[in-house]
């Protein structure tokens, strides 16, 4: 497949038309070539972060303190950190921009993310929190036999991480681009080379502390702007709706449509629109984002830099607090683009179209409302929002690989701490290089599916593993590790075989599966699997699963015995 | 408080009437809660899949429609459920399972 992958860029990089490069360069010719305001902000980000770095990393001597920060971190330190490890610039950047274009359409994503926040923390924080110590599957494999519910928690765990920091190592390199004015392979780099250091010498320390500065600059900012636009409207949401409308109406009217087709067309960006096709699809993509959430193991590797559950619980309220806001936020931005960037002709190219690329609308109005200063202030958290992002995911992917498969797969729980910090800093660099790698071989590709497959695996194979062995008593072993399997697989091969991977990335015409996302299938597909296995299990392993149970959960709801910090 | 005297503590908690009420207790709200943000947004997907049209009615003859304060509601929903569980557990269920614990020296 990564040969194919590799020949369809050759593919389009050769078969790009003439003019396409022409407008391309032209529409970099208008930017400044490098943006040095932006440059500096950024610049003084990273400096700052790699002093946290130096001081986390005087700090990291334990396997403790590398995946956990000692456990010593705040509930609402960590509910900011969860945050700044959530929301991505693709959240930012991207939901944005689709407000500008559709509208309405937008807040129907961002809900998406934001309702498996309150299931996570109903049915698993806190019990996360008192059965696990260093990552998910501590608490996923607790009563089971270590070897099996380990790889396929390692597994499930590097899956996802790699299609999640693909589409962040891609978006980064494009983004970067645009704003600074350097090359794909340049900004590539920075941000590998930049997330190993904090990972490799900080760990969990520097990694909270990056995703803090971030969400805190990213929520800053964000507030700044929808602020300016409303006051711009006289603070009525009425004014900044009616106003976007009969922009929408107007540019509509000036591109040769009727009077009626117009005011249609700006009446649209208030209701619904193109974005969910077809009732399954709708019900299958809403099922992958919020059951996904519950289960991505970067998100879910925060609940033990915490010292107790209460803490863990705090967390959530605040990360849901945070992240829900930020949404607000980002509608206020998108239709305040409408209005603010779609009337300037400075912002659009000839065709009317967003100077830069459709994911630009939250950049020009960074600019339309604070000139160059804030505008390099957005690209530059832009940046930082990134490399949050990919720390926390590069963070958990050496946790599976150190923690689960060769601390307790291979050595059987027998490996030293020093040997556990060091089989996880060869992996970070290992995924360091990876990264950037898999980032310049999938640049010229539509990524943009690896984000909602990151989320349905997350929701097929960890969340039903987590929730049965959490809740069920008669989850066993066997029932765990192949129907969490089969779960991952059947969302796996689904993805696949949806119009997005295979038409519109590979271009093998009608998809077989008609859905935009195969988690209404194989969400259920996860859980009968594994209480099926479970109940035809007969093994004598089956036997110590079931009889674990009781004292499992009542660790699980009281905490007793749980990993106590060590903050030092 | 380690190994055997732990394992004790926890075959006792296992049987004790008021630990189980506890539990049940927490449970059923956590279950209550994750419903209504669960169906809460299918009803919303199922909505928007089969009526656009109404999520795209102006409200009170203005522009601003009702899909506006239905999705904004949606994330507030959500915010506001983890705090009313937040605030239970912090005033109800941890007072009660500290005295609980307490009554076996963990």
């Amino acid at each position: 497949m990564r040969v194919r992958v590799a020949a369809l860029a050759a593919v389009s990089v050769s078969f790009i038309p003439l003019p396409a490069w022409a407008a391309a360069l032209e529409g970099q010719a208008q930017r400044q070539p490098v943006n040095w305001i932006a440059i500096a902000m950024f610049v003084a980000f990273v400096g700052l972060t790699l002093w946290i770095t130096k001081v986390a990393a005087a700090r990291t001597r334990t396997a403790s303190d590398f995946y956990t920060a000692g456990g010593g971190i705040s509930g609402f330190q960590n509910g900011l950190a969860m945050a700044g490890d959530y929301m991505s610039a693709a959240s930012f950047l991207g939901i944005s921009a689709q407000i500008f274009s559709d509208g309405y359409d937008g807040l129907i994503y961002s809900t998406g993310f934001l309702v498996g926040w309150p299931i996570l923390l109903f049915l698993m924080a806190e019990r996360l929190r008192n059965l696990g110590r260093f990552t998910f599957a501590d608490v996923a494999s607790y009563r089971f036999a270590q070897p099996p519910v380990r790889s396929f928690a390692a597994i499930s765990t590097l899956l996802v991480v790699s299609f999640y920091l693909i589409a962040q190592m891609v978006g980064a390199g494009q983004l970067i681009k645009l704003l600074f004015g350097l090359p794909y392979a340049v900004a590539v780099l920075i941000v590998g080379a930049l997330m190993m250091l904090y990972v490799l010498f900080g760990g969990m320390r520097a990694t909270t502390w990056v995703q803090i500065i971030k969400a805190v600059l990213l929520l800053g900012g964000a507030s700044f702007m929808a602020l300016m636009v409303l006051a711009q409207m006289g603070f009525s949401l009425e004014t900044l709706f009616s106003r976007a409308v009969e922009v929408k109406a107007q540019s509509a009217l000036s591109g040769g449509a009727t009077a009626v087709e117009a005011a249609e067309r700006g009446r649209s960006i208030m209701a619904p629109g193109n974005f969910i096709k077809d009732p399954v699809s709708a019900l299958s993509f809403g099922l992958a984002l919020m059951l996904g959430t519950a289960g991505l193991p970067h998100i879910l590797m925060r609940f033990f830099t915490v010292p107790d559950a209460k803490e863990a619980r705090k967390s959530v309220l605040w990360a849901t607090g945070w992240i829900g806001y930020f949404y607000i936020l980002t509608f206020i931005i998108g239709f305040g683009a409408i209005v603010l960037v779609g009337t300037e002709s400075r912002y659009l190219d000839s065709g009317g179209a967003l100077s830069g690329g459709g994911n630009m609308a939250a950049i020009h109005l960074a600019h339309a409302i604070g000139g160059d200063a804030f505008l390099g202030f957005i690209s530059a958290v832009a940046f930082a929002t990134i490399l949050a992002v990919v720390a926390g995911l590069t963070l958990s992917a050496a946790s599976a690989v150190s923690h689960d498969l060769y601390a307790t797969v291979f050595k059987h729980g027998r490996a030293s701490s020093t040997d556990e910090l060091r089989v996880s800093r060869v992996t970070t660099v290992a995924l360091g290089v990876l990264a950037v790698l898999l980032g310049l071989l999938f640049e010229k590709q539509n990524v943009a599916f690896m984000v909602s497959l990151a989320f349905a695996l997350a929701a097929s194979g960890n969340f039903p593993v987590l929730i049965l062995s959490l809740l069920w008593s008669g989850c066993t072993t066997r029932g765990a590790a192949w129907g969490g399997i089969i779960g991952l697989l059947t969302a796996f091969v689904l993805t696949l075989l949806s119009p997005a991977v295979w038409t519109n990335t590979f271009d093998l015409g009608l998809a077989p599966f008609p859905y935009s996302s195969a988690a209404l299938f194989s969400v259920p597909a996860g859980f009968i699997a594994i209480w099926l296995i479970s109940l035809l299990d007969q093994s004598p392993r089956a036997a110590i699963d079931k009889a674990g149970y009781p004292a499992q959960r009542v660790r699980a709801e009281t905490g007793v015995g749980a990993f106590a910090a060590i903050d030092h | 408080m380690i190994g055997v005297q732990e394992e004790a503590v926890i075959q006792a908690l296992g049987t004790d009437e008021r630990y189980l009420a506890l539990v049940a207790r927490r449970s059923r709200l956590a279950w209550l809660l994750s419903a209504i943000i669960f169906f809460a947004y299918v009803a919303y997907l199922l909505l928007i899949a089969f009526d656009k049209a109404l999520l795209g009615t102006p409200i009170a003859g203005g522009v601003t429609s009702w899909g506006i304060p239905i999705g904004l509601g949606l994330i507030l929903l959500a915010i506001a459920l983890t705090g009313v569980y937040v605030a239970h557990a912090n005033r109800h269920h941890d007072g009660l399972m500290t005295e609980i614990l307490k009554d076996y020296g963990a």
